[in-house]
């Protein structure tokens, strides 16, 4: 698999907390059987009762690397959410915290989620709002968001921070491979074998 | 030396296939549940990769999100609705898998029918693609919702790739006073440790109210586990577990039960078990809670007004004032009076045969208010036919309320249930996020299945208590 070491890009500031999954996309865009075509309807419901949401501004659309706040992807188990994301053109997300599903949603997709302080979010924040052409570097390899001369050292899960930067992070063929003790374990597990 | 881990520790070492390069554990996953929302694009990644179902027999396929609950012949009249039923059906038969579809009298919403058909039982690890696969925990088993990608990790490999979570009890002790049900043990909780609060832990419920609950009652507490961020949670298996397993098609049967009961039983968390954090609650400060917010967290007891903005931690302040302007309610306002216009039972979380009844209880011999619509979902076939052998979709039909068959309707209206404009909903669900229930305006408040019967008759929110007579619970 690619090797994810560093997302470069424009930020995008969202700068809110407690951002759910049916906000990220309604539940009315789930009924559907690919992922495609979810990019168009990130944010839906905000977007259209909020005229100026951030997701529609001009010198937003290039945006890869989404800034938020606490608990980001509260809610539903639903991967559409970060498939939309990713299909609008989000490649990294910059949060206090993540809900844990969607953390591991994120993940499997080698979408980078990294935690900063709120301090640190706020000033990026700031800085990707004072100039919306700012690129936002999020580097794996030392856990750090830099824009400009600043550079912020954040944190990143260990376990996705490995499998992100060795490629490892389309997990399924790793897990594969340990076919034998998977059979050894299950055949260990009572009710595998009806408690016989 | 004693055993000092508690159940999840023991259930997890039991299930670690070995670890990985990503210093993950790569965990068995023994019963996989799957519907038609979060399975079809898992389903097409493993033809895209040439690969097979690896244990067929440990997955059991459910119909829940997208089904109608008042017309069901096919095609629906949703298009898409039509797609995705088509592709399960396809789905399950290319990959050796038991659908329950909509011909099938044991179909429902898959954390009802789970419990039901005693396929979810102690000491197991459970995956679904749906957050409230916490549900199953009550059962004292590791349950935990997944994303796409994850399931078709199971169907493949039926293992994870996890890093284990730290290990919060959460005791409450005492009794809850009458009118005081589960859910509102849930809300509680979820309102004092946070809609964040459980980020990174498993939280095991302990304690005399839990001890006291029946299974369905300690499936809606675990069920709301994920509202408070927690990875999952658990009740300890106990004699009121084993009793409920007994005799259920999928539980196992004479000897073999003997035996899976002394095993169910000797997981339980001991009194050394060791735990990463403790907190304790007394019952007693528990009332009929309600949701006055845009998340779970934002609740008061039904005799409380709501906060002043001031009063919340500052971090919170932005999103009570987000809240506010949404529910369009003002600081210091009493939940007590304010108008519905919908009242919802139903869903994984409160559409049991128990919530049915509790709600019956209250609604018998009432009319719904003019203005409310009020509808009645079971939670699964099953439920519905318990329910109309008991005479309750009478009690109901003569009060006034639509009485659906099974499904997960208006808890996230997939299916044609849905609210309009700014209507306000009383609603036995587990989400009051903005759009939840269908309309993007829409307006959800959480309560429990008595307090939203109660709601319907009334038109207003009111508290249980004072409408109806209590009973013991």
């Amino acid at each position: 698999m690619k090797k994810i070491v560093k997302v470069t890009g424009p930020g995008m500031p969202l700068l809110l907390d407690d951002i759910d999954t049916d906000r990220i996309i309604p539940a009315r865009y789930l009924r559907c059987v690919t992922f495609d075509g979810l990019g168009d309807h990130v944010f839906k419901d905000d977007r259209e009762q909020h005229g100026d949401h951030v997701f529609d501004r001009d010198h937003h659309q290039d945006a890869k690397v989404l800034v938020a706040g606490r608990n980001f992807g509260c809610g539903s188990s639903r991967e559409h959410a970060p498939q939309a994301l990713l299909r609008w053109g989000i490649e990294a997300i910059i949060a206090e915290s993540f809900a844990e599903i969607f953390h591991g949603n994120c993940t499997a997709l080698g979408i980078p989620c990294v935690h900063a302080t709120p301090e640190q979010l706020k000033q990026i924040n700031a800085a990707v709002e004072a100039d919306p052409t700012l690129h936002l570097t999020v580097c794996l390899e030392t856990s750090t968001v830099t824009h400009g001369d600043t550079k912020h050292d954040c944190h990143v899960h260990e376990g996705t921070r490995t499998a992100l930067v060795s490629g490892q992070w389309d997990y399924l063929g790793e897990l594969l491979e340990g076919e034998p003790q998977i059979r050894e374990t299950a055949s260990q597990l009572p009710y595998v074998t009806n408690f016989a | 030396m004693s055993d000092t881990r508690n159940l999840f520790n023991r259930v997890w070492d039991n299930h670690v296939v070995r670890e990985l390069a990503s210093g993950q554990s790569q965990i068995f996953i023994g019963q996989h549940l799957i519907h038609e929302v979060t399975s079809p694009q898992a389903f097409q990644m493993l033809r895209d990769r040439g690969l097979k179902v690896m244990y067929p027999e440990r997955t059991l396929a459910t119909v829940d999100h997208i089904i109608p609950t008042e017309i069901q012949s096919r095609p629906f009249a949703d298009g898409l609705a039509e797609e995705m039923m088509t592709a399960i059906e396809k789905n399950c038969d290319e990959f050796g898998i038991t659908l329950l579809d909509l011909n099938d009298d044991r179909q429902g919403v898959v954390h009802i029918v789970g419990p039901e058909l005693g396929v979810t039982q102690p000491g197991m690890t459970i995956a679904c693609g749906d957050s409230h696969t916490s549900t199953h925990g009550a059962f004292g088993s590791i349950a935990m919702g997944i994303g796409t990608s994850q399931v078709a990790a199971v169907l493949a490999s039926q293992t994870l790739p996890m890093s284990r979570p730290k290990v919060r009890r959460v005791e409450v002790n005492g009794e809850l006073g009458p009118g005081v049900y589960a859910k509102d043990v849930a809300l509680y909780i979820i309102r004092k440790l946070g809609v964040q609060g459980g980020v990174g832990y498993a939280y095991e419920f302990a304690g005399t109210v839990f001890d006291a609950m029946t299974m369905e009652e300690r499936m809606t507490v675990c069920n709301m586990s994920i509202e408070g961020g927690a990875r999952c949670g658990y009740i300890n298996p106990d004699q009121t577990t084993v009793d409920y397993i007994r005799g259920r098609p999928f539980a196992p049967q004479g000897a073999a039960f003997e035996k899976a009961a002394e095993y169910w039983l000797s997981l339980a968390s001991g009194p050394d078990a060791q735990y990463d954090d403790v907190v304790v609650y007394d019952a007693a400060d528990i009332e009929p809670t309600v949701t006055w917010g845009i998340n779970p967290g934002q609740s008061i007891g039904v005799s409380e007004e709501i906060g002043s903005v001031d009063s919340f931690p500052e971090q919170e302040q932005a999103g009570v004032r987000e809240a506010l302007t949404f529910m369009e309610l003002e600081e210091h306002q009493p939940i007590k009076g304010l108008k519905i216009d919908v009242a919802f039972v139903g869903s994984c979380t409160n559409g049991r045969i128990s919530d049915l009844r509790e709600a019956a209880r209250v609604a018998e011999g009432h009319k719904v208010a003019d203005h409310v619509r009020a509808l009645i979902v079971p939670g699964s076939q099953q439920v519905r036919k318990q329910a109309e052998e008991e005479g309750l979709d009478k009690i109901f039909e003569e009060a006034g309320f639509q009485w659906r068959a099974a499904g997960c309707s208006m808890c996230l209206a997939m299916n044609p249930d849905k609210l309009s404009g700014r209507e306000l909903c009383a609603s036995s669900s587990n989400r009051n996020f903005k759009g939840r229930q269908g309309s993007p305006t829409g307006r959800t408040l959480l309560m429990s299945p008595a307090m939203v019967a109660a709601a319907a008759i009334a038109g207003e929110v009111v508290d249980v208590r004072e409408v109806a007579a209590p009973v013991g619970v």
